[in-house]
């Protein structure tokens, strides 16, 4: 088992067309089941076209109809992302994982808000994506660096998380699933969300947490950890020595206001008994440490 | 992106928001110029910079005679202005604004930003005008009121009467408070504003209510659509290197330590940093060279890193996963070549083609120190920038000094 994908999931590329869509869709489409896995692509002006023998439809609608698609994968421009989100939510598909990396805010706010009520999940923006190791690869990650097994991975970072998981892999310790939320302030599923997915999913034993300065995400899901969590987690939080006010690259990476520092977060996941580490080159062997 | 104060105020006309009148002057004449225009008998002399406490440092002055307008526009402009938020060695004043002086009855407070828990806009107002928001909200936060504002909907007029019966406007003033606050929400939704403020925002003698100050800062993400707004950035507000940085597509921002660092992406380049401190180093910037480390990008990144004179070594830290480590290691001995590297370079690459990245880097015949992991990077960066500054015996110091000084001058001739 895992979360969120599996060998039977079946995937729509919106934006397969794009230079960027084209190279994942290739080396998504090599690893593990992906060539079952990656069945359409969408582009309102190429329908009936096709991507290396994956048919192009006009619509997110019409992919779903015709090869029963019901994840889509989003390397559509910034300017239209927001609407190619909206898109697969109306056609309802189980999940959303969207790439696209510098979505104003303001259009993730009105997409936010019109997902109130409707039935798919969205991972991202501007995230690496979601992985279930040997079974599916759907995002930009290196495939190669992971392994099967039983931790969970979830983190706000791209490379921070390739850290993560290659480490675990090093120690032998495969994962289940690795979520990558993104950076964004304005996103689809946080570190919470994520975790009772992990809590939940039978195979998963021990969850990796990395988060990052600004907003209060890692805050919340560590009081619902303490509350609700039958597995172990442990955390790293990138930013300790981040100045205040600016925003490190991610566009949700600041601290504003002297309000979501990482020693912040880090005390408060402490508090709830997630064990933290303020070395990342330690995040593998801090969750072997919790493993029984 | 920020703007200045004068360039906040336009926008919020645009918007229904009643300001006070002023004029921006560059210049002493300018500034006397400005007042004439405005007439009266009171005025106030600001100076423009990026940064906030600009009263408390002394940019702010009230002028009750042409020639006091003249004596602060003198002082002011020009100074290094010192406040909270810019740092020990402060920002010099190029721009004025001169304004019309207010009959202030009450000082309040209104901003607006995007709410990261709820996801939507909340206007926060206060009765507390004048002080920062935050000290506001540490001591008294039942003087904070808050709506999150529907984005189907906008600001409703319920809610925006609410918050302004909240924060002590009179029922006199209500409509004045209502449709301030409606043109807050107007304008930060059209601009795509990711910070809005005014503080503070006066309540006067004749029970007008008008924004004394702007605060406008927006989201970088959603500039492609507001060339109007591009127009305004002052590149003397900002960090010349970050201005050089992003010309390479580089994501890079200054900080105070010694030990620079090249890394690929945020969250991986913030851990690096960390990694550095952990190790009792100080990490001398944050630099995310993305994806693609061509030998292009990563010498330029080598060129903006080094142009900090406090920079005694270097980390670099790469997680190729995509990007190949042989590929990386190229580019960094092509930089390190071309810009004549003399201070120690660590270097971290894991992930594909490692052991070739590493034969690369090893046959180059550069002083280049190899390591496996991040603790390691960390531990060997702090090490040679500890054994560059430990105390060697005097004359081989000198020796080493004075070349050294030679070739800077050489540099300088060319």
């Amino acid at each position: 088992m895992s979360i969120l994908i599996d060998k039977n999931t079946r995937v729509m590329t919106q934006g397969i067309t794009g230079k960027t869509g084209q190279f994942h869709t290739q080396t998504s489409r090599a690893y593990a089941n992906g060539r079952a896995c990656f069945v359409a692509g969408v582009n309102p002006k190429k329908a009936g076209e096709d991507f290396e023998g994956i048919p192009i439809f006009g619509t997110v609608a019409d992919a779903k109809k015709a090869t029963g698609a019901n994840v889509s994968v989003i390397y559509v421009p910034p300017p239209f992302a927001a609407a190619a989100i909206e898109e697969a939510v109306a056609a309802d598909l189980d999940l959303v994982i969207c790439i696209t990396e510098g979505i104003p805010v303001r259009d993730m706010v009105r997409t936010k808000h019109r997902m109130q009520g409707r039935r798919t999940l969205l991972v991202g923006p501007n995230c690496p994506g979601v992985i279930t190791p040997d079974e599916i690869k759907i995002g930009i990650m290196p495939g190669h660096i992971h392994k099967r097994g039983p931790v969970g991975v979830v983190s706000r970072s791209g490379t921070l998380t390739y850290e993560a998981v290659g480490q675990l892999t090093e120690l032998g310790l495969g994962q289940s699933t690795c979520v990558g939320i993104g950076g964004d302030p304005v996103n689809g599923l946080k570190h919470i969300d994520v975790l009772r997915m992990f809590n939940d999913d039978p195979k998963t034993e021990a969850v990796v947490m990395v988060g990052e300065i600004g907003g209060s995400d890692e805050e919340n899901a560590a009081r619902w950890v303490k509350e609700n969590m039958k597995k172990p987690v442990v955390g790293f939080i990138a930013g300790v020595t981040a100045p205040p006010g600016k925003r490190m690259g991610h566009a949700g990476a600041i601290i504003s206001g002297g309000r979501g520092t990482a020693q912040e977060k880090l005390a408060v996941m402490e508090e709830c008994g997630i064990k933290t580490t303020r070395n990342p080159a330690e995040m593998g062997r801090t969750l072997k440490s919790v493993l029984k | 992106m920020k703007i200045h104060e004068y360039q906040g105020k336009q926008i919020f006309r645009e918007y229904g928001m009643p300001t006070p009148r002023g004029f921006p002057a560059m210049t002493v004449d300018e500034a006397l110029e400005a007042a004439k225009k405005i007439g009266g008998k009171l005025w106030v002399v600001k100076a423009q910079i990026h940064a906030g406490g600009r009263g408390k440092g002394g940019g702010v002055k009230v002028a009750k005679s042409l020639d006091e307008v003249k004596k602060y526009a003198s002082s002011i402009l020009g100074m290094q202005l010192k406040t909270h938020q810019t740092g020990p060695s402060g920002q010099k004043v190029r721009r004025l604004l001169i304004e019309e002086g207010a009959d202030i009855k009450k000082e309040l407070y209104a901003g607006m930003v995007v709410d990261r828990g709820t996801q939507k806009v909340v206007l926060m107002a206060s009765s507390e005008g004048g002080m920062d928001i935050e000290e506001v909200a540490a001591r008294t936060p039942e003087k904070i009121k808050k709506v999150f504002i529907d984005p189907a909907q906008g600001l409703s007029d319920a809610d925006a009467d609410e918050i302004a019966l909240g924060i002590g406007i009179p029922q006199a003033a209500l409509a004045e408070g209502r449709a301030v606050f409606k043109a807050l929400y107007k304008c930060f939704d059209a601009t795509d504003a990711s910070l809005a403020e005014i503080n503070p925002l006066v309540l006067t003698g004749n029970n007008r209510v008008i924004a004394l100050d702007a605060k406008l800062n927006f989201d970088d993400n959603a500039l492609f659509r507001h060339p109007e707004i591009q127009q305004l950035r002052d590149l003397d507000e900002e960090d010349p290197l970050e201005i050089e940085a992003s010309k390479y597509d580089l994501n890079y921002i200054s900080l105070d330590g010694n030990i620079a660092c090249m890394v690929n992406g945020a969250g991986l380049a913030m851990a690096t940093m960390d990694t550095i401190k952990l190790f009792g180093g100080a990490p001398a910037n944050f630099l995310d060279v993305g994806g693609g480390a061509t030998a292009e990008k990563v010498t330029a990144a080598f060129k903006i890193m080094l142009s900090n004179r406090k920079v005694k070594a270097i980390l670099v830290n790469i997680f190729g996963g995509i990007m190949k480590c042989d590929t990386i290691a190229n580019g960094v001995v092509a930089a390190a070549r071309e810009v004549k590297l003399s201070i120690p370079l660590v270097v971290r690459m894991k992930g594909t083609n490692e052991e070739l990245g590493k034969k690369i880097l090893k046959d180059s015949g550069l002083p280049i120190i190899s390591a496996d992991n991040m603790a390691e990077a960390g531990k060997k960066v702090v090490a040679a920038v500890r054994k560059k500054a430990a105390p060697t015996a005097k004359p081989k110091k000198k020796a080493r000094s004075a070349p050294k000084r030679k070739a800077k001058g050489k540099k300088k001739k060319k």
